[in-house]
């Protein structure tokens, strides 16, 4: 069980047991963050975003600073020389000659094994198209275990862009491996999840349902995760608008959902959770977005192989 | 329909009906300078409705037989001399093949960068997944 030099690219990379190290590493961090300020003394974070993202970047980005490190990068690909043409490969190779490890997001899916694949310094995969998000991966599961103690057992409802939500693919592909997870899945026809994320849950023997009717599922969930619907994966604009209000969760949607129900919500949220759920109990999302930080500078820590007095471990 | 046999050359035979020119075409036989016979919709007892392709004089064909076994699984090669049977191969559905197939996810990085096309088998069925992005490839995609 040893993290270091690996890259994360898809959940799966780690194995159960790695990411329970990892998410035991997120709690002592969250309890004593101090003691953590200067484990990545020294080491260089390149954050490479070929996509807006304010989000991520930020998270990423304190989460570096917060453990010491410093930072190198990019979040406008029109800005250098990538607009110019240069391949992943290319791009990902000079920056090895800097940083101790790179952040990679990417439009393309794939993109994140590609930069992988020509490097050997760590590569955490930060979003790659529709495909596959990680590292939110790695704060949802470390809010629902914060919260339940563990992911066995759960029905877990996926609701919104189903399709191109890369948080739901990677989401789903993590509780494969974990026993009695049942998923439902809740979106328009348009949106469905692709073959791929089906194949999976067939090959794993994972119970599911998919359909459109939001209010017949509530009550039976333990976790609802709920995902924009984003404008820039459409081809049209048409399509974007007729879908995008297809599920507003508010407080009477959720009128007959168990008391612990935990709503979760990747964010930034447009309008597929009304406001007035945020002072709900059930609402987690803002927690959320704080554990991201905290499990980001455990992963940090555990690719680079630093302990908290930033020494090398082994 | 009657059907000549050949002297000499090259049978592919229990193509699944309707991939008899995308063997041709996949396997990059030289239909300019060989004598090439696609016969389509033959009956075949196994799979009702079969292709299948014919070379003649070409004895030393050499086939990627993980494309042909992507094209047409459970195609058979026959290599013919002096109307003999000299050998008899059977090509399934293989693990893994790479640069025989493109990635048909727009979103795929494949579509940028300069990297080898590499898929892998799903199911018996002839799904296939992208390595880099994971979309599905379907036999009638191909
Ligand atoms: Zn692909």
């Amino acid at each position: 069980m040893e993290l270091k030099g690996r890259s994360l690219i898809e959940p799966l990379d780690f194995s159960p047991e790695e990411m329970d190290m990892l998410f035991d590493l997120a709690g002592q961090i969250i309890q004593n963050p101090d003691d953590y300020a200067d484990a990545c003394k020294g080491k260089l974070l390149a954050t490479l975003f070929y996509e807006p993202s304010t989000r991520t970047r930020f998270s990423f980005e304190a989460a570096m600073l917060r453990l010491g490190g410093q930072i190198i990068g990019f979040s406008e690909p029109g800005s250098s020389s990538v607009s110019k043409g240069e391949s992943i490969a290319d791009t990902i190779r000079t920056v090895e000659c800097y940083a101790d490890l790179a952040v990679i997001r990417h439009p393309k899916e794939g993109s994140a094994t590609v930069a992988a694949r020509n490097v050997e310094m760590p590569v955490i995969n930060a979003g790659d198209g529709g495909h596959h998000h990680p590292t939110q991966t790695l704060t949802d599961l470390l809010t629902i275990r914060l919260e339940k103690g563990g992911f066995e057992n759960l029905t877990v409802g996926f609701c919104g862009d189903l399709k191109f939500g890369r948080t739901v693919h990677s989401f789903i592909r993590a509780l494969l491996r974990y026993k009695g997870v049942k998923i439902i899945l809740v979106s328009p026809d348009e949106l469905r999840v692709p073959e791929y994320v089906r194949a999976d849950m067939v090959s794993a023997g994972m119970e599911f349902v998919e359909t459109t009717n939001i209010q017949e599922v509530m009550p039976g969930l333990d976790v609802l995760y709920v995902t924009r619907v984003q404008r820039e994966r459409f081809f049209n604009e048409e399509d974007y608008i007729r879908l995008k209000d297809s599920y507003i969760i508010d407080l009477a949607k959720i009128k007959n959902a168990k008391k612990e129900l935990m709503i979760l919500h990747p964010l930034p949220r447009v309008n597929e959770i009304s406001p007035e759920v945020d002072a709900d109990p059930r609402a987690f999302y803002f927690k959320q977005a704080k554990n991201g930080m905290f499990v980001r500078m455990a992963l940090i820590m555990a690719l680079l192989g630093v302990t908290k007095e930033g020494e090398s471990c082994k | 329909m009657q059907i000549d046999s050949i002297d000499s050359g090259i049978v592919i035979d229990h193509i699944r009906a309707g991939f008899g020119l995308k063997v041709v075409d996949y396997l990059n036989i030289d239909t300019d300078n060989q004598t090439v016979a696609v016969i389509m919709n033959a009956a075949s007892k196994k799979l009702g409705r079969k292709d299948i392709v014919k070379l003649e004089n070409v004895t030393d064909l050499d086939i990627d037989v993980k494309a042909l076994g992507l094209i047409a699984p459970g195609a058979t090669v026959s290599v013919i001399q002096n109307h003999q049977k000299i050998s008899k191969t059977h090509h399934d559905l293989p693990k893994r093949v790479k640069n025989i197939v493109k990635c048909k996810n727009p979103r795929c990085v494949t579509s940028i960068e300069a990297v080898p096309h590499i898929f892998h088998k799903v199911n018996d069925s002839g799904m296939y997944r992208c390595e880099y992005c994971d979309h599905i490839l379907r036999p009638n995609e191909l």
